[in-house]
C-alpha cells in the first residue's frame, strides 16, 4: 500500500527515529514513570505502521531486525528465560532478581530480571501487532 | 540436582546451533551429556546402596505446594542410571541411522527434551512436578511418534499414542491431587509411610482407580496396548529408547513407587495381577506370531510391561525383586535387539523376517550380539533375562492369591517368549541368503556400540548377578517394598520348580517355532476377530463419535454470526448474574448522590453516551469508526481523570492501531447495508439495554458495598522495596503479577498466530 504522499514521506523521515527513540524511552522508564514494555510496544508498533503507510511493507519490513512472527517467538522465549535464574538461587519461581553495576562515569546501573521480562513483553507485542498489520496490507 | 534434570532442556535448546556447526560431530557431543549425566549418578551409588537416599527441593509455587523437589533412592537411581545409560548410546546410534537426515536436529531436541522430561519424572519427589513432567514424557513421545510427520500413518499413530497417554493423564492428576488431599501432603517421601490412614479412607478406591488409568495407559496395559505397536511409525532410535527401555516404563515406575503406600490389598493384587498376566500373555502371544521386527518387539515389550505390572500386584519381597530384576533384564536385551532391529534396516533396507534371511556371515558380530540378546529374551543361561525368569516364575508359584491362574499364565507366557526369540535369534540370520532390497552397507561402529555394550552387560551380569545386585539392585527393591529386601540373586538354584518349567517351556516354544508358519496361519482368526472387536476398534468409534459430536456442537454454537455470538455471550452472563444474585437472595443496595458528581464528570459521560448512540444509529462506515473512536477517546479521558495514566496511554494507543486496522481492512469490505429487519434491530435494542442495565446496577451495587479489603495497599506498599519501583502498575505487570502477563502475552501471541493463520489460509483460497 502506498500513499504517494510526499508531505507524509518527508515527515516520516523524521518522525520514525523518533518515535521508535520514544517508544525506547517508555520502555526504560517503565517501571518508575507511565511507560512499560505494553505501551512502549505499542508506539513502536504504531511508527512502523506509519512508516507502511509512508512507504511501502517492504521498508516497514526492513526496519525490524526480524521477521514479525519470529519476534513473538524470542519475546516469549525471552520471558520465561527472565523467570528461570530464581530457581537456581533457590527461590520460588519467577522471583525477581537485582543486581547493581557500577558503569565508569554514569554511576550505578541496576539490573534485574523484570527488566528482561519488560523487553519479552515489548518484543511478543511489537511482533504481534505487527503480524497482523504487515500480512493484511500485503494481502491483496 | 536441578541442573542434572533441566540440563537436557538447555542442552536441546542448542543443539540445532551444534548441528550448523559442526554436523559430523554433533551427535558425539550431544551424546557427552547423557553419558556425563551417567557418571554424575553413578558416583551416587555408594551412598544409595549403603541404604541412604538424597532429597533436594526448591521453591516452585509454595503456595499451592508444589515443589521441584528430587528424591534420589534405590528405586530413582536405578531408572536415572538406565535413561541416561541407555540415552549414551541411542543420541550416539540416531546420529549415524538418520545421518544426513534433514531433520536431524530437531530428532535430537525431542530425544534431549525427553530424556530430560523423563529423569524429572523418575527424580521427583512432587506429585505435582511430577506430573509435569509425565505429560512432558507423552507429549515429546507425540512428536516423536510423528517424526516423520509428512507420513500419515505416522500422524495418526503419535495422535493415537498422545490420546491414549494424555487421557490416561487426566485420570492420573485427579488421582494424585486426591492422594495429595488425603495424604496432606504432595511430597512422596512424606507419602509412603502414611500407608494404613490412606487406604482407611473412605475415597481410597476412587482415588486408586484412577492412578491405575495413568499408569495402564502409559505402561500399555490391556485393554490399552494397542498404541504402542502403533507407535513404531516412529524411526528406530525413538523406538528403542521411549517405547522399550524407558516412556513406557513410567506406569511401571509409577506403581512400583507407590507400592509401600497403596499397595498389599486385594484390590491392588487382582487389579495388577489379573491385568499385568493378561498383558503379558497377550503381547507375546502377538509377538509370536509378527512378521515385522520392530513389531514383534513392540509386542514383547507389552510382554515385559504386563509382567511387571503383575510382579508388583503380587508386592511380596520376592516379586519385587524380581521386578527389579525383570526390569534391569528387559532394559538390557530390548534395548540392544531394537537398535540391531536399527543396525538390520541400515545394512540391508529391510524390517521384514519374511524378506532377510542368512545375514550371519556378513554381518558376524550383529549376528552373535542378536543371539545374546534374544537368548535372554528367551532366558536361557547363562544370561541376566534367565535370573529374571526364574525369580518371576519363583515369585508366581508363591503368590498370595491368583497364585494357579498366574503359573499357568507365566508358563504359556515363556513358552511363547520362547518362540519370539527364536523368531528374531535365528530367522534374520540363518538359512539360504535373500537378495538384501538395497545395496548391502557395513554398519559402522557407532551403530553397533549400543547393542554389543547392553549385550555384554546381559552377559555379565547374568554370570555374576552378585555384583549388580549388592551395588544397586537390593536398594531399588527395598525402595519399591518399603523395607529391606535381599533378593539373593544366583545363576544357578539347584533343580527345582521354575527350572523345569523353563525347561518344559524351552521345548515347547522350539516346537512352536519350527512350526512358526503353521502356527500364523491356524491363530489368523483371532486377528480378524480383533480388528472388528478389539479395543483398537473400540477406540476408532469413540474418536469418530467425539468429531461428530464436536461437528454438531459448532454448527450449533459457531455459527459463523458475530451478532448471535455476542447475544448468546451477553446474555448467558446477564443471567448468571441475576441467578446468583436471586440464589443469594441479595438485594442490591446502593447510595446515588448527584452531588458527588463533578460538572466535568457529566460532560464526559455525556460524551460518552453521545457517541454511543450516534454509533448504534448511524447509516454510515466512517462515521461508526468516528464515533466508536470517540468513546475509546473518552474512555481514555477517565481514565487519566482517575489517576490511571498507564491505563489512559495504553488505551489511546489501542485506539490509534485500531484506526489503522480499520485503514487496511476498510476499503475491501462491501458497501454499508442494512441488512436486519425493524424488529430485529428492536430486538438487539432490547439486549443492549438489559445487558447495559445489569452491569450498572451491579457495578453501583459493587462500588456501594465491600467485602474484602482491597488489595492495592498491599502494592502501594510493597512496589518500592520489593519491587524497585514507583510505576505500581509496571510492577505488577513484571513482577507481582508476571506469570499472568506470560500468559497474557502468550493469548496475544495466540491471536496473532490465528490472524496469520487465517489471512493466508483466506490467500490460498483465492488461488
Amino acid at each position: 500500500m502506498n500513499m504517494q504522499s510526499l508531505i507524509l514521506r518527508t515527515a516520516g523521515q523524521f518522525i520514525l527515529p523518533l518515535l521508535l527513540l520514544f517508544s525506547l524511552f517508555l520502555l526504560l522508564r517503565g517501571h518508575n514513570e507511565p511507560g512499560g514494555g505494553f505501551i512502549a510496544g505499542l508506539v513502536a508498533a504504531s511508527a512502523v505502521s506509519l512508516h507502511l503507510f509512508a512507504m511501502d511493507t517492504a521498508a516497514a519490513r526492513r526496519i525490524l531486525l526480524a521477521a514479525p512472527r519470529d519476534l513473538i517467538g524470542w519475546g516469549l522465549t525471552l520471558g520465561v528465560v527472565s523467570a528461570v535464574p530464581s530457581i537456581f538461587l533457590g527461590e520460588p519461581f519467577f522471583t525477581s532478581i537485582w543486581f547493581e553495576l557500577t558503569l565508569p562515569v554514569l554511576g550505578t546501573l541496576k539490573l534485574g530480571t523484570p527488566l528482561f521480562f519488560d523487553v519479552g513483553v515489548y518484543m511478543v507485542v511489537v511482533g504481534s501487532v505487527l503480524t497482523i498489520v504487515l500480512n493484511l496490507a500485503e494481502e491483496h | 540436582m536441578l541442573l542434572a534434570v533441566l540440563s537436557g532442556f538447555l542442552i536441546a535448546a542448542l543443539a540445532p546451533a551444534l548441528y550448523r556447526l559442526t554436523p559430523r560431530f554433533a551427535a558425539p557431543l550431544l551424546a557427552l551429556l547423557p553419558a556425563a549425566l551417567f557418571i554424575w549418578f553413578a558416583q551416587l551409588l555408594p551412598q544409595i546402596s549403603a541404604g541412604g537416599s538424597l532429597r533436594i527441593s526448591h521453591a516452585w509455587i509454595p503456595g499451592l505446594s508444589i515443589n521441584l523437589s528430587f528424591l534420589v533412592d534405590g528405586l530413582s537411581l536405578l531408572f536415572a542410571l538406565l535413561i541416561s545409560g541407555i540415552g549414551t548410546f541411542i543420541i550416539l546410534f540416531a546420529g549415524r541411522y538418520l545421518g544426513g537426515h534433514r531433520d536431524l536436529p530437531r530428532l535430537m531436541v525431542l530425544l534431549l527434551c525427553f530424556m530430560a522430561a523423563m529423569l524429572g519424572l523418575v527424580l521427583s519427589d512432587n506429585l505435582i512436578s511430577l506430573f509435569v513432567f509425565w505429560e512432558l514424557t507423552s507429549i515429546t513421545s507425540y512428536l516423536l511418534i510423528g517424526f516423520n510427520h509428512e507420513d500419515a500413518k505416522a500422524r495418526a499413530a503419535a495422535l493415537q499414542g498422545l490420546f491414549v497417554t494424555v487421557g490416561g493423564g487426566l485420570a492420573l492428576m485427579t488421582g494424585l491431587i486426591m492422594l495429595g488431599l488425603i495424604g496432606g501432603s504432595f511430597e512422596l517421601s512424606e507419602l509412603l509411610d502414611q500407608r494404613d490412614a490412606l487406604q482407611a479412607h473412605p475415597l481410597f478406591v476412587p482415588m486408586l482407580l484412577l492412578i491405575l488409568a495413568g499408569a495402564f495407559t502409559k505402561s500399555a496395559q490391556f485393554p490399552f496396548h494397542f498404541w504402542l505397536p502403533n507407535a513404531m511409525a516412529a524411526p528406530t532410535p525413538v523406538s528403542a529408547y521411549l517405547h522399550s527401555a524407558t516412556m513406557v516404563k513410567a506406569g511401571v515406575y509409577l506403581l512400583a513407587r507407590l507400592q509401600p503406600a497403596l499397595g498389599d490389598n486385594s484390590l491392588w493384587l487382582t487389579l495388577l495381577g489379573l491385568t499385568g498376566a493378561v498383558t503379558m500373555l497377550l503381547g507375546i502371544y502377538l509377538a509370536s506370531r509378527s512378521t515385522g521386527i520392530k513389531q514383534l518387539l513392540a509386542y514383547s515389550t507389552v510382554m515385559a510391561l504386563g509382567t511387571l505390572t503383575m510382579l508388583i500386584g503380587l508386592g511380596t519381597d520376592k516379586a519385587l525383586a524380581a521386578m527389579i530384576a525383570f526390569l534391569v533384564a528387559h532394559s538390557l536385551y530390548k534395548g540392544a535387539l531394537f537398535m540391531i532391529a536399527g543396525v538390520l534396516d541400515y545394512s540391508t533396507g529391510s524390517k521384514d523376517f519374511l524378506t532377510v534371511r542368512g545375514m550371519a556371515r556378513r554381518m558376524p558380530i550383529t549376528t552373535l550380539t542378536a543371539i545374546l540378546a534374544a537368548l535372554s529374551l528367551a532366558g536361557v543361561l547363562p544370561l541376566f533375562g534367565f535370573i529374571a525368569k526364574e525369580m518371576m516364575l519363583e515369585s508366581v508359584l508363591h503368590a498370595p492369591r491368583l497364585a494357579k491362574v498366574l503359573t499357568v499364565f507365566a508358563f504359556l507366557a515363556a513358552t511363547l517368549g520362547v518362540t519370539a526369540a527364536l523368531v528374531i535369534g535365528v530367522r534374520p540370520w540363518f538359512g539360504a541368503p535373500l537378495p538384501t532390497q538395497k545395496p548391502f552397507r557395513q554398519a559402522p561402529a557407532a551403530l553397533l556400540a549400543g547393542p554389543v555394550v547392553l549385550t555384554l552387560l546381559s552377559l555379565m551380569f547374568g554370570l555374576f548377578p552378585a555384583w549388580p545386585e549388592a551395588t544397586l539392585l537390593a536398594a531399588a527393591a527395598s525402595a519399591s517394598a518399603g523395607h529391606a529386601v535381599t533378593p539373593g540373586m544366583a545363576l544357578w538354584h539347584g533343580v527345582n520348580t521354575p527350572l523345569l518349567m523353563s525347561l518344559g517351556a524351552l521345548v515347547l516354544g522350539a516346537l512352536l517355532f519350527a512350526r512358526w508358519a503353521s502356527w500364523r496361519r491356524l491363530t489368523q482368526a483371532t486377528e480378524t476377530l480383533a480388528l472388528r472387536v478389539g479395543p483398537e476398534r473400540l477406540y476408532v468409534v469413540l474418536m469418530d463419535g467425539l468429531v461428530r459430536f464436536s461437528a454438531w456442537q459448532t454448527r450449533v454454537l459457531q455459527n459463523g454470526y458475530l451478532r448471535y455470538y455476542l447475544i448468546t455471550t451477553l446474555m448467558t452472563m446477564t443471567a448468571l448474574v441475576w441467578t446468583a444474585a436471586g440464589l443469594n437472595h441479595g438485594s442490591f443496595t446502593f447510595h446515588l448522590t448527584l452531588s458527588d458528581i463533578a460538572p466535568h464528570e457529566f460532560v464526559i459521560a455525556g460524551t460518552l453516551a453521545a457517541a454511543a448512540i450516534a454509533a448504534a444509529l448511524t447509516s454510515e462506515r466512517l462515521g461508526a469508526v468516528a464515533a466508536l473512536g470517540a468513546i475509546g477517546f473518552t474512555v481514555a479521558l477517565t481514565y487519566v481523570l482517575f489517576s490511571a495514566p498507564d491505563l489512559g496511554i495504553t488505551q489511546v494507543l489501542v485506539e490509534t492501531l485500531t484506526v489503522i486496522l480499520l485503514v487496511l481492512v476498510l476499503f475491501r469490505l462491501p458497501g454499508f447495508l442494512t441488512l436486519s429487519s425493524r424488529p430485529v434491530r428492536l430486538f438487539d435494542a432490547l439486549v443492549g439495554l438489559i445487558v447495559g442495565g445489569t452491569f450498572t446496577v451491579l457495578l453501583l451495587a459493587v462500588t456501594a458495598t465491600r467485602y474484602y479489603h482491597s488489595i492495592s495497599s498491599y502494592f502501594i506498599e510493597h512496589s518500592v522495596p520489593d519491587g524497585f519501583g514507583r510505576n505500581i502498575v509496571n510492577v505488577i505487570l513484571v513482577d507481582f503479577r508476571a506469570l499472568d502477563t506470560l500468559g497474557e502475552i502468550a493469548v496475544l501471541a495466540l491471536a496473532a498466530i490465528g490472524v496469520f493463520a487465517m489471512i493466508k489460509l483466506r490467500a490460498e483460497d483465492h488461488r
